[in-house]
C-alpha cells in the first residue's frame, strides 16, 4: 500500500536514511525495527510528509504523496510523545481533528475501552502521562483511516491499556487496515508483526514476513532473530 | 474515502480552527492573565493618582513600548516551541501547512492584542472621558501593531532555531536591540557625525526600527517634540502631523509582512 523509495535523508552531517527502499504490504502489520537512532522516526516523519526526503519519494498505492497533504486523510498517526496543549481538554482536541477532516469522528470506540469519558473534559495538563498517551491513541483510531501509523504506541500504557490496543491492532488488521508499528518492545512486535522491517544506519537491512526472518537466522523470536542480525551487521 | 471532503475544506477553514483552537488554550494560560491584569491595575492606577487622561497616556507610551515588544517576542517564541508536538499532530492531518501556520500566528496574536487593548481599554471606559478617545485608540492601536510585528518576529525566530534556549536568547536580544540599545546608538552616531545632513540617514534609521516607528506615531498624535528622542526628533521636522503618522503606520505594517512571509515560507520547508 505505502512505497518508499530511494529515500534519502540528512540532518547536518548526519545521513540518517540513506537510499531506503521499502514496500509496505496492505492488510498486513509492519514492524519497524532498529536500535536507537537507525532512522525509524524519521522514517515515519517522512511517510507523514513532515520531514521532506533529501532524494527519494514516499508512494501511496502508486500514487506520489502530495504537497498538500490530501494523501493524509487515509492515515492515522500515533506519534512517540503524547504533549497536548495545557489548557485544552480532549475533546477540544478530538473536535478540532474532526473538523480539520471535515466530518465527525467514526470511531470513538476506544474512549470506551480506555474508561475515558470521565477525562474527556479536564484540561490536558492535569492529566498523567498514561492517560495523555490513551488520549492519543484515541485520536490515531479516531477515523477509521486506511493505514496506522504508531510509534512506540505503548510506552507508558499499563498492561490493560496496552492489551486493549494491541488487540486494536489486530483488530484493524481483520478488517483489512495496513498498520505500521515502530517500537523497541520485541515482544510486543512479536504478538503483532507480520512484517518486519529492520533499520540499520539509515538502510532497511531485511524486510519480509516475520516468519522468514526468524527461519532465515534460525534464531526463535524476534529479538534475537534482530540480535542475530545486528551482530552479523557489526562483524 | 474521506479524501473528497477533505479536499472540500479550504485553507481558509484549517486556518480558523487552527487559531480557535490555539485561542482557547492561550487565552486560559496564566501569563495571557497576568498580562492583561498588568495593563489593568497598572492603567487603574496612573488614573486614579496620575491626573488627567492624557497624561496618563502619556505615561503608558513608554511602558507600551517596552513591555509589549518584550512580552510579545519571548512568550511567542516559547509558545512556539511549547506548541512543537501539538504543530506535528496537526501536520499529520490533512492540512496545508500554510493554514496551520496562519492558525498558529492568529492564535498568538489574537489573545495577546485582546489582552492589552482590555487591560487598558477597560479602566479608561469606566474612568475616562470623551476627549481622549482619540489618543487612547492611538495607543491601543500603536499597541496592537507591535504585537503583531514581534509576534511575527518571535515565529521566525523560533521556526528557524530549533534549539529553544537559543531561540528565547535572540528574541531577548531583538528585543534589547529595539526597545533599549537602538535609540542610544542613533544617538551617539548622530553626535560623532554633527557635521554632516544626517536628516535621511535619520530616517533610515527610523524606518529600520518597530519600535521607533510606533514610538512616533504616538508621539506625534501627542505633539511632544521633547519626548521624541533624537530619531523621532528628525521625523517630526520631515513630515509632521498627519502624513507622518500614515507613513510611520504603512512602514510598521511592512514590519509585520516581511517577518510573517519569511517565517511561513521556512514553516512550510521546515522538518519537523
Amino acid at each position: 500500500m505505502i512505497d518508499v523509495v530511494g529515500v534519502s535523508k540528512r540532518f547536518g552531517r548526519l545521513q540518517v536514511l540513506d537510499g531506503l527502499d521499502l514496500a509496505i504490504r496492505p492488510g498486513r502489520v509492519t514492524a519497524v525495527v532498529g536500535p536507537n537512532a537507525a532512522g525509524k522516526t524519521t522514517l515515519i516523519k517522512i511517510l507523514l510528509g513532515l520531514t521532506r526526503p533529501d532524494a527519494g519519494r514516499v508512494l501511496l498505492d502508486g500514487q506520489p504523496a502530495t504537497d498538500d497533504g490530501a494523501y493524509r486523510a487515509r492515515i492515522g498517526y500515533m506519534p512517540q510523545i503524547a504533549r497536548f496543549p495545557e489548557n485544552l481538554s480532549a475533546r477540544d482536541l478530538l473536535t478540532l481533528l474532526a473538523r480539520l477532516r471535515g466530518g465527525s469522528a467514526t470511531d470513538e470506540s476506544l474512549i470506551g475501552e480506555f474508561a475515558l469519558d470521565a477525562q474527556l473534559d479536564k484540561p490536558l495538563r492535569t492529566l498523567s502521562g498514561g492517560t495523555r498517551q490513551k488520549v492519543n491513541a484515541v485520536m490515531a483510531f479516531l477515523f477509521a483511516p486506511d493505514a496506522l501509523i504508531l510509534d512506540e504506541p505503548t510506552a507508558g500504557l499499563d498492561p490493560i491499556s496496552s492489551s486493549i490496543l494491541k488487540d486494536r491492532v489486530l483488530q484493524e488488521r481483520t478488517r483489512g487496515r495496513t498498520v505500521i508499528i515502530a517500537s523497541h518492545i520485541m515482544s510486543e512486535l512479536e504478538e503483532l508483526a507480520d512484517d518486519v522491517a529492520f533499520l540499520l544506519d539509515g538502510r532497511i537491512r531485511f524486510a519480509g514476513p516475520l516468519e522468514e526472518l526468524k527461519r532465515r537466522t534460525h534464531q526463535p523470536s524476534l529479538e534475537r532473530a534482530i540480535a542475530h542480525l545486528m551482530i552479523r551487521e557489526a562483524a | 474515502m474521506n479524501d473528497t471532503a477533505t479536499i472540500r475544506i479550504g485553507g481558509g477553514a484549517a486556518l480558523r480552527r487552527v487559531a480557535a483552537c490555539q485561542l482557547r488554550d492561550v487565552v486560559r494560560s496564566r501569563w495571557l492573565i497576568a498580562y492583561s491584569l498588568f495593563f489593568l491595575v497598572l492603567t487603574e492606577a496612573l488614573l486614579r493618582f496620575g491626573g488627567g487622561g492624557s497624561r496618563v497616556l502619556l505615561s503608558l507610551v513608554d511602558i507600551v513600548l517596552f513591555v509589549v515588544p518584550l512580552v510579545t517576542v519571548v512568550l511567542g517564541t516559547t509558545y512556539l516551541y511549547n506548541a512543537r508536538e501539538f504543530v506535528e499532530l496537526i501536520l499529520a492531518q490533512p492540512v496545508r501547512r500554510r493554514a496551520v501556520f496562519g492558525g498558529l500566528y492568529l492564535g498568538l496574536v489574537v489573545p495577546l492584542v485582546m489582552g492589552f487593548v482590555g487591560g487598558v481599554g477597560i479602566p479608561f471606559a469606566v474612568h475616562g472621558d470623551a476627549a481622549d478617545v482619540p489618543a487612547l485608540l492611538a495607543v491601543l492601536g500603536v499597541g496592537a501593531l507591535l504585537t503583531l510585528v514581534f509576534g511575527a518576529i518571535a515565529l521566525l525566530i523560533a521556526v528557524r532555531s530549533d534549539d529553544r534556549l537559543r531561540g528565547v536568547g535572540i528574541a531577548i536580544g531583538v528585543w534589547l536591540l529595539t526597545a533599549v540599545v537602538y535609540d542610544g546608538v542613533v544617538l551617539l552616531l548622530a553626535a560623532t557625525f554633527a557635521d554632516y545632513p544626517l536628516e535621511r540617514p535619520m530616517l533610515g534609521a527610523m524606518m529600520a526600527n518597530p519600535v521607533d516607528l510606533a514610538r512616533v506615531v504616538l508621539l506625534l498624535r501627542f505633539d511632544v517634540a521633547a519626548l521624541l528622542g533624537y530619531t523621532g526628533a528628525v521625523f517630526q521636522q520631515f513630515f509632521g502631523g498627519v502624513k507622518g503618522t500614515a507613513i510611520a503606520v504603512a512602514a510598521l505594517l511592512v514590519w509585520v509582512a516581511v517577518p510573517l512571509a519569511l517565517a511561513g515560507r521556512a514553516f512550510a520547508r521546515k522538518d519537523f
